[in-house]
């Protein structure tokens, strides 16, 4: 990106000004060396976002930001109803509440390393991943819409998990407002068979261990401690939230130009919030919310069983799970005054900072966990929320390391045997169905999340806990 | 199949363009098709042994184009198979199309990556100098 064309307002805030159709300026959180290798199209979205009817404060990029559709990911917004604001299907992105979800073994790394390769098959084994995967679970209509109005509570009723898994989920593991009525046959007829699956792509279940702490009070707290073996779980709403995307784009992109808004690029496609076309949006997505945290709940449970088989001392306890792709009522002060705002998260985490009422009791004192997840094979990170991040982001973070690389060169570049066999030999453990899949993935493919992460910590975004190295990774 | 139609991938970050380009709209649309699966997998190794039918519609041209390539992500994805050949007959605001291919094996077609659905994004559906048409959008993986 052209620098000549921001203000730099700190040493990790970039501002450019509003103009043209802008209603708001754009403010783009990076160090300069990121700013300088992000894409221009980021600058173009992020200005094409600011001029949404109803935004409030600014359009806001985080420091992983790069090309996306309409949206840059990583792309942060804010609606006011009152104000004409929208709902964005692009906003939110085909994954809906794809996200992180970590839980602590209460195993230490020596522990795991002796059974390595025998746990790494169990977990193969039992989450399936990659393409054309079918779950054990096959849910009847009924039991589909259950599912999309309950969530990771729904999943736990139905024994898939711990009551106390439920406080340590956003929303409490039950996303209210849901719609299934609003959801298509279509969409629920292409979940049927994808419950508790991890999908392919930059999804994973990774076995780490915790090699770095930089705030050893919070990561007490976090009960995490260096050589603590931790399970972290990446994925989203599969293929209901997929089609619900699908669907919805292309509903918005006729009804933006009906309710008379003027799209910079189609993709922007979006509804007013106090609309028909919005509200059904609205409700569609909250039930793709539910089917990601009862997925993930769902692979809890089932990765518990693969633990239990070869570790029984092992006890999964959630840290912490946080959605990355969403759109979320929350109240934020803008102005001195207190409001309800539609927060889209596209490729960005929700970070709210100490004392924030929806943070879990036990860890409300230090701030959310904010899980950051790597690519194959290099570290991931745990961060908190700060309360600078309010007055920032809408209190917002990071959400990974974004690709340096397209698929099509990586898979050029590397042979996923060669590529298993390397990191089997720096102790990672690899399962995946397809050598081509691992191969696009490739850890060089993508950029060094810890640059990406240490600009969201100077910025003020998240701070810093603690560091994961991976022990095993399955890939779909 | 005629040799000047043809069918490519184009570089979009995260993702992945699929470019299908014949000397008529609907081979454009064939070729495109073509450039999707082979996203998911080496279409060498799909066998056309079955057949089925769709249907799609769009408001324009591009938005017809965007529902072909959802509906075939939505086949893949609901009757875990990949297509390895296409017939696409266009009318006003949308098309017929037949696919033919197999179920989904994981160990001989290595599917490298599953696609959430097309995007809006680079998306056109045009003439290019040499008379041809081009159909392209990026997709989702």
């Amino acid at each position: 990106m052209d620098l000549s064309l921001l203000i730099r307002e700190s040493e990790f805030a970039w501002r450019i000004e509003a103009h043209g159709n802008m209603r708001v300026p754009a403010v783009i959180y990076a160090s300069k060396s990121l700013i300088e290798a992000m894409d221009h199209k980021v600058y173009e979205q992020a200005c094409n976002v600011a001029a949404l009817p109803g935004i409030v404060n600014a359009s806001y990029a985080m420091p992983d930001a790069h090309w996306g559709y309409g949206f840059p990911i990583g792309g942060v917004a804010a609606f006011d109803p009152k104000l004409g604001g929208v709902v964005s299907a692009g906003g939110v992105g085909f994954d809906i509440s794809c996200g992180v979800r970590t839980l602590r073994t209460g195993l230490e790394r020596h522990q795991v390393e002796a059974t390595k390769a025998e746990l790494a098959d169990r977990l193969y084994r039992a989450v399936p991943a990659g393409v054309g995967s079918v779950g054990a679970i096959h849910l009847t209509m009924p039991e589909m819409d259950q599912m999309l109005k309950g969530g990771a509570q729904w999943a736990v009723d139905k024994g898939w998990g711990w009551v106390e898994d439920l406080e340590r989920i956003e929303e409490h593991g039950c996303m209210q407002g849901a719609k299934p009525e609003h959801i298509s046959a279509k969409a629920k007829k292409r979940q049927q068979d994808e419950m508790g699956t991890l999908g392919s792509g930059n999804h994973y279940l990774e076995v780490q261990h915790v090699s770095e702490l930089y705030d050893e009070e919070t990561a007490a707290i976090y009960g995490l401690h260096v050589g603590d073996v931790v399970l972290s779980i990446h994925c989203g709403s599969r293929g209901l939230g997929h089609q619900i995307g699908t669907e919805f784009l292309k509903r918005m992109a006729v009804a933006a130009g009906e309710y008379g808004i003027d799209l910079p690029d189609r993709e922007l496609a979006c509804a007013p919030i106090e609309s028909s076309v919005g509200e059904d949006y609205l409700g569609a997505m909250r039930g793709a919310i539910n089917c990601a945290l009862s997925n993930r709940q769902i692979i809890t449970h089932l990765s518990r069983q693969a633990f239990s088989a070869v570790l029984p001392q092992a006890e999964l306890r959630l840290l912490y799970d946080v959605s990355h792709n969403t759109c979320k009522v929350e109240e934020h002060v803008v102005n001195g005054k207190a409001q309800e705002l539609f927060v889209h998260r596209k490729g960005a985490t929700r970070a709210f900072g100490p004392g924030h009422p929806s943070i879990p009791q036990p860890l409300r004192e230090v701030g959310q966990p904010v899980l950051i997840g790597g690519s194959m094979g290099t570290h991931s990170f745990v961060l908190a929320g700060t309360k600078g991040s309010e007055h920032k982001a809408f209190s917002s973070a990071c959400h990974g390391a974004g690709r340096a690389m397209s698929r099509r060169a990586a898979s050029k570049r590397w042979r996923g045997r060669s590529l298993i066999d390397d990191l089997g030999d720096q102790g990672i453990v690899i399962r995946s169905p397809s050598f081509r899949g691992v191969a696009e993935e490739a850890p060089g493919a993508y950029k060094d999340v810890t640059e990406v992460v240490d600009a969201a910590d100077e910025a003020d975004l998240a701070r810093k806990v603690a560091k994961l190295e991976p022990m095993i990774c399955i890939k779909g | 199949m005629q040799e000047s139609n043809s069918w490519e991938h184009y570089d979009h970050g995260a993702d992945i363009g699929v470019r299908g380009i014949g000397d008529t709209k609907a081979s454009a649309f064939e070729q495109a098709a073509l450039a999707l699966t082979a996203v998911v997998t080496d279409l060498n190794d799909v066998e056309p042994a079955t057949q089925i039918e769709v249907d799609c519609e769009g408001a324009d041209d591009e938005l017809v184009f965007v529902d072909w390539l959802n509906t075939l992500i939505y086949e893949m994805a609901t009757r875990k198979m990949l297509f390895s050949r296409f017939e696409v007959r266009l009318r006003e605001n949308g098309l017929s199309g037949h696919l033919w291919g197999e179920s989904v094996d994981v160990v001989r077609h290595h599917p490298a990556v599953e696609v959430k659905g097309a995007t809006l994004t680079t998306l056109s559906v045009t003439q290019n100098e040499n008379r041809q048409w081009v159909a392209q959008t990026v997709v989702d993986v």
